[in-house]
């Protein structure tokens, strides 16, 4: 079984790397390479997979995965410009498929000592940037 | 190919176990553990897998699979609170997990030796949280 949560995040970020000239980051990023950058509100699914756990009835302690992705996702995301306050990014471009992998990472960095058995397992985490753009990873 | 159908009822639980205290049951619960109870607007979908029948052009007949749906499930738990009104949630914690895989359970034998299979079950406690059960992990 799988259950999925969603958490919200608002954040600013420039898309602009310095393996470009200024030229090419506007050609290949158009107005993501704005020079101030800009901000979506993202929406961010987490899903989690297992057995249902006899007695209480979860797949997932959902007040243990909510402190997860808490602690090290949205206390660091959250109302960030995400190229200056994130130190993943002062070297890699924050588009939405670098933000899913440093997501994935922080979350499975801290998955095991939170849930310390075979299951639950991290089955995947989607990120919705705006309406009309959303990612979805399996890690 | 699948075809999903939507359903929507309301209904009252608590997430308790009578075998634990207040506290360790507040501890695995949160607020969902307060002993009167509280409510939800359940969403339901429901997903079947086949091949559209050449004669028909349907993997199912729809208008069946919403009396199915409705006789299976909505009727029995809509407005009601689970765990004094619909069984197993007298035994069971109804947390959404337990009452997806019910609604599968209740389900799925309509859809042996009928063409179309239940693929999924997906179950919306809120906007912000929902369970997908595939028959999978029992």
């Amino acid at each position: 079984m799988r259950i999925t949560r969603r958490y919200r995040f608002a954040a600013s970020h420039r898309l602009h790397s310095d393996a470009f000239s200024e030229a090419e980051n506007r050609e290949l990023y158009g107005k993501c390479n704005n020079p101030y950058g800009h901000g979506h509100d993202y929406v961010l699914d987490v899903t989690a997979e297992g057995p249902i756990q006899r007695g209480s009835g979860q797949v997932v302690h959902i007040p243990t995965l909510d402190r997860l992705v808490s602690e090290n996702v949205l206390r660091d995301f959250d109302h960030r410009y995400l190229n200056s306050d994130l130190a993943e990014f002062q070297a890699l471009v924050p588009t939405s498929e670098n933000i899913m992998r440093v997501i994935e990472s922080r979350l499975l960095a801290h998955w095991r000592d939170v849930f310390p058995g075979e299951w639950p397992r991290l089955e995947a985490i989607r990120l919705r940037e705006t309406k009309r753009n959303s990612f979805e990873l399996k890690p | 190919m699948l075809i999903t159908r939507r359903a929507e009822f309301s209904a009252s639980h608590v997430c308790a176990q009578p075998a634990l205290t207040p506290q360790q049951n507040r501890e695995l619960y949160g607020p969902a553990a307060n002993p009167s109870g509280h409510g939800h607007n359940y969403v339901l979908e429901v997903t079947l897998q086949g091949d559209p029948d050449p004669v028909t052009g349907m993997v199912f007949d729809l208008k069946r699979l919403k009396e199915l749906i409705q006789q299976a499930v909505i009727d029995p738990m809509d407005h009601r609170f689970l765990n004094y009104e619909v069984p197993p949630f007298d035994k069971i914690v109804p947390t959404t997990e337990n009452v997806a895989a019910e609604i599968w359970r209740r389900l799925e034998p309509h859809f042996a030796d009928k063409g179309a299979r239940l693929n999924n079950v997906r179950l919306y406690e809120t906007e912000d949280l929902y369970v997908d059960y595939a028959g999978d992990h029992p």
